[in-house]
């Protein structure tokens, strides 16, 4: 399966990458390439950089590339803008999904679907056409429709927060979702909400990058790809069995991989 | 500080309203005195109580030294080098609209203010003020089958003269303050508002103010009485042209509401600002006061404050009969080099009498937003509440912003609550509407509008959009 997959090109390749913050370094030669239908786990200590490098592919301005490239589809990203990039189908799912006072959710959501769509040339939806999308979409999340009246993530709780990223994956269909520790902060229940609407959503076209800490997330969604990240770089690769070893051995295990 | 080359990349969309209209026009030599003051009133035919009102105020205003206490800088403002009367040059008397010059009704229609009987607004009656005078008032006989006056103070000062006798300076006194004794010298020209009792007023009423010539000041002077029972909705809009220099504007707005009657006063301001270098625009110095006479009326002031070079204005409500209700909802913006000084005074003096205060103050740029109220509940007013929110929003790292709330009560039978905040837009949350597609500058103005929400919701439907639009544009390439 995997050798059918390659026959395609790959969604996302990040090459070489540098990058720093406040000119101090974060990312020190991450490499990466995605193909449609891959779900890759990226997995590593706290402040390894993983967090920053999702934000990097999303084009976060509090980073500067100072070296290598990201390509989406085949086109060098590196200068777009955030918002290019979202409605030409990247996403990221946030770890801390931030509270946006004063707008409402579902304003947000229709003017984000939209543009996601003006992108893609398709019509873009009134208040009405939205709201019967909107609906077919809470279902995958088991989301309330209480939550779009309210303001973007205000008074949400944290898996509330974390549901509501997975609705906008869902309205977005992204190419290619990176999921930046959705599992944290969720019991059971809202883990196994949470992994079967982003199953749901994925198809053979989507690339996803699973950042997360724990083997339980990947319990529910089995990645093909492992890799395990640590002081700004990749420093080894394998397929979801990697997981399994790090959780017995933990992050102390591949310290020895350090180049 | 965010995305700032995205930010000096926005073209800015340039002031909308900025055109001169080339008239002819009637000036009176700049400055002031008692002649000039003679002539105005000579001019507007004017009976003798109300030269007499004018030459008291003048008399008074010589007396008076212009407020410093705000939170305001400017350049010293030389009185004597304005022009306190120019009207478009027209026919003696005009009795249908077909007869205003054809520049005038052309100057409306660009403004979005359609005034002949084919194009005029179906909804909302409109007086159309241009520099000092009053051009037309559409809906006159509509109205006036229902007993509802709208016209123009010189106007009413003719045919409804007991009625300006009686209420003229009856809210806000000649010997108010600077600029209302100024204003009470000099006004040329304003609206008038009658709403007989009984009668709701079958329509939106709206003035607006036009500024066309650089070097007059105006000073015009609405009044507004509601009769017992009675309601209206009254809109103000504002626009002047583009000039390097500054103009004065000082205008006083009186409103009545007596027994059981309710008037809703919404203006969206719109005055030129000046350019991002703080050249030019206008000095906007308002009194506006309203008077709950009656048993359980009610006044409520909207304003939505985005022009001008320098805001000065505090809509207040004096609140005596019994019951009656206040309410002041506003959303100040200031960017570049603008100063806001701005809010209002809750006077309550009747007994169970209720007031509510919501200010959102937005600054961008390097401007100064500040918002500056008063709640007073007086020895008799027992039973009365007050209830305000105060929350500013920063954009950008050189913008301030400031809250003065005064409160003074002598009657511990009552409540008053006062809340304030202060938000700044964060990068991060620009980030999140930015990483789901949305672009910069509507994100800012997703955030801007939300934080405003409480305010817009008060103001009347075309209103609220407009006040939108107005301020998203506003905020172009403001964020850096």
């Amino acid at each position: 399966m995997q050798s059918k997959m390659k026959e395609s090109d790959p969604i996302l390749e990040v090459e070489n990458l540098f990058a720093s913050t406040d000119n101090l370094p974060i990312l020190k030669g991450v490499s990466l390439t995605v193909y449609p239908g891959e779900i890759h786990a990226i997995m590593g200590r706290n402040g390894c950089g993983k967090s920053t490098l999702s934000k990097i592919i999303a084009g976060h301005p509090s980073y500067n590339i100072t070296n290598g490239d990201i390509k989406f589809s085949g086109e060098n990203i590196n200068s777009l803008e955030p918002e290019e990039r979202a409605q030409s189908g990247i996403f990221l799912g946030f770890q801390y999904p931030i509270e946006i006072p004063g707008v409402s959710n579902l304003e947000f959501l229709r003017v984000s679907t939209n543009a996601r769509r003006k992108f893609l040339k398709k019509e873009e939806l009134d208040t009405f056409d939205f709201e019967e999308l909107v609906k077919e979409k809470l279902e995958l999340v088991k989301m309330d429709h209480a939550f779009l009246t309210r303001s973007v993530n205000q008074g949400f709780s944290g898996g509330e927060k974390k549901r509501n990223e997975i609705l906008q994956m869902a309205l977005l269909e992204p190419k290619i979702a990176i999921l930046d520790e959705t599992d944290s902060g969720l019991d059971i229940d809202a883990l196994r909400i949470v992994a079967s609407g982003i199953k749901k959503i994925s198809n053979a076209q989507t690339g996803i990058i699973l950042i997360t800490h724990y083997q339980r997330l990947l319990d529910e969604i089995e990645p093909n790809y492992v890799h395990v990240m640590a002081d700004g770089q990749i420093i080894k690769t394998g397929r979801s069995e990697l997981a399994l070893e790090l959780e017995k051995k933990g992050y102390e295990w591949t310290d020895n991989f350090i180049k | 500080m965010v995305n700032e080359n995205l930010v000096q990349d926005v073209v800015k969309e340039p002031y909308k309203y900025g055109f001169v209209t080339d008239i002819e026009t009637e000036k009176i030599a700049k400055g002031l005195n008692e002649d000039v003051i003679r002539l105005i009133s000579l001019k507007k035919e004017e009976p003798k109580y109300l030269l007499d009102f004018r030459l008291r105020a003048f008399k008074k205003w010589q007396k008076m030294k212009e407020p410093d206490w705000a939170e305001i800088g400017y350049k010293q403002i030389d009185y004597q080098d304005i022009i306190y009367y120019s009207a478009p040059k027209q026919k003696e008397k005009i009795s249908s609209l077909d007869e205003v010059d054809p520049k005038l009704l052309e100057t409306f229609d660009k403004l979005g203010i359609p005034l002949t009987e084919q194009k005029k607004l179906t909804n909302v009656a409109v007086d159309a003020v241009f520099d000092s005078v009053s051009i037309a008032t559409t809906f006159r006989e509509e109205l006036a089958e229902h007993g509802v006056i709208f016209c123009s103070i010189s106007e009413a000062v003719k045919n409804h003269s007991d009625l300006i006798e009686k209420y003229l300076g009856s809210v806000v006194p000649a010997s108010d303050n600077y600029f209302a004794a100024l204003n009470s010298a000099v006004f040329s020209d304003g609206s008038f508002v009658y709403i007989p009792k009984g009668v709701t007023c079958p329509m939106d009423l709206s003035s607006y103010f036009r500024i066309n010539s650089g070097d007059s000041g105006q000073f015009e002077r609405t009044l507004i009485i509601a009769e017992e029972s009675s309601s209206v909705s009254y809109l103000e809009g504002c626009t002047a042209p583009m000039f390097d220099t500054n103009t004065l504007h000082a205008a006083v707005v009186e409103l009545i509401a007596l027994d059981d009657a309710s008037i809703k006063y919404s203006t969206v301001q719109n005055w030129y600002a000046g350019d991002e270098e703080g050249v030019g625009g206008i000095f906007n110095f308002v009194t506006k006061r309203g008077k709950c006479l009656g048993k359980r009326s009610k006044i409520s002031w909207s304003q939505v404050e985005t022009g001008s070079a320098i805001t000065w204005k505090y809509p207040s409500c004096l609140l005596l009969g019994e019951e009656s209700v206040g309410e002041f909802y506003s959303v100040a913006l200031t960017n570049n080099l603008q100063q806001a000084d701005t809010g209002t005074k809750m006077i309550h003096i009747g007994p169970k009498t209720k007031s509510t205060i919501v200010s959102k103050g937005i600054s961008a740029g390097n401007s100064i937003n500040s918002y500056r109220g008063l709640v007073k509940i007086g020895t008799k007013a027992k039973g009365s509440r007050n209830y305000s929110q105060c929350d500013s929003m920063l954009i950008g790292d050189q913008a301030s912003a400031n809250t003065f709330p005064y409160i003074k009560s002598q009657q511990p039978n009552s409540e008053i609550e006062h809340e304030a905040s202060t938000c700044r837009i964060s990068e991060d949350q620009l980030f999140y509407l930015q990483s789901r597609g949305i672009e910069f500058e509507e994100a800012i103005s997703m955030m801007v509008s939300g934080f405003c929400r409480d305010v817009f919701n008060q103001l009347p439907m075309e209103f609220a959009a407009e006040a939108d639009k107005l301020l998203a544009l506003k905020l172009e390439g403001s964020v850096g």
